[in-house]
């Protein structure tokens, strides 16, 4: 899948190939260091964070945390209670 | 008024499959208006592993919904955590910008099924609002519309690559159950009202009809 920024796709290509592979191999198996795609990730976020600021993307709108905040939004209680 | 609708479908596929499918969901058969998906946040907290992802989808917009919004695309955040140990993925999306136009919220836990340890069950909740004097009902009608045509969808790309990448494992599809919605048949006919109303503005203007926003997870 393509990055935001075009300049981007090889870095992000190299960093998700880490992760898959720490995924599968590393993290399902219960090993939580993620040191092995450090660097990938590093590269590849510096580049994202700039392609994001020339698609004038309100970073603050992504950097909000909703999931486990006090602003998730909750199901409804069941209706015949 | 927040509009909250839920439904369930199972994966033949084991939580591991699934969860390992689920990065690589996009791109699939299913999935064209899908532009681009980055990873802007990855943290490892305890055992637990925290993600923020940001999508951008292309935006069909009626004739009728231009008045409200001309962007071409629209951005999208995806939280997720996944808990190896329990074996729990959950997902949490909201488009950002517009969202007093249109907003969709959904929610999706991926757990292992109870009535079979090698496949995953997919419990999805979503809220659509619509801010728009005069014209929330209908934005939010078609939203809901589309959304339900759309988590077929989803369910169907996501198999699609979880076929792909694990082709032993399953022949049979998921299936999923209707969507359920907590709204009383007054307001189910109040509801299709909008939609008519809106529809009936969408034909009078001569364009084709469609969502006026992308929704979530397609």
């Amino acid at each position: 899948m393509n990055s935001i920024g075009e300049n981007c796709n090889e870095l992000k290509k190299q960093y998700d190939n880490c992760f898959l592979m720490w995924f599968s191999e590393k993290f399902l198996k219960g090993d939580t260091n993620d040191e092995m795609c450090a660097p990938f990730f590093k590269v590849y976020q510096q580049c994202v964070k700039k392609a994001m600021k020339e698609n004038h993307i309100d970073l603050k709108e992504i950097e909000k945390d909703m999931l486990g905040s006090a602003d998730e939004c909750s199901a409804p209680p069941p209706k015949n209670s | 008024m927040v509009k909250y609708y839920e439904s369930t479908s199972v994966f033949h596929f084991s939580w591991d499959q699934v969860a390992q499918g689920f990065w690589k969901r996009y791109p699939n058969p299913h999935s064209n208006h899908v532009l681009s998906e980055d990873t802007v946040f990855r943290e490892i907290r305890g055992s637990k592993l925290f993600t923020k992802r940001l999508l951008t989808k292309t935006n069909r917009v009626p004739k009728w919904g231009e008045r409200f919004v001309n962007a071409r695309t629209v951005k999208i955040v995806e939280e997720s955590i996944i808990d190896p140990k329990e074996k729990v993925l959950i997902t949490y999306t909201r488009n950002i910008g517009y969202v007093r136009v249109m907003s969709i919220v959904e929610k999706v836990i991926y757990k292992v099924s109870k009535e079979n340890m090698n496949w995953t069950v997919a419990e999805r909740s979503a809220w659509i609002d619509s801010q728009v004097f005069g014209f929330g009902r209908a934005i939010q009608a078609f939203g809901l519309e589309r959304f339900r045509k759309n988590c077929k969808q989803m369910v169907g790309g996501f198999n699609y690559v979880l076929t792909s990448m694990f082709p032993h494992t399953s022949v049979s599809h998921a299936t999923s159950d209707e969507v359920t919605s907590h709204t009383s048949s007054a307001k189910k006919d109040a509801l299709k009202d909008a939609a008519k109303k809106a529809t009936d503005i969408a034909k009078s203007k001569a364009g084709p009809i469609y969502a006026s926003c992308q929704p979530n997870q397609t």
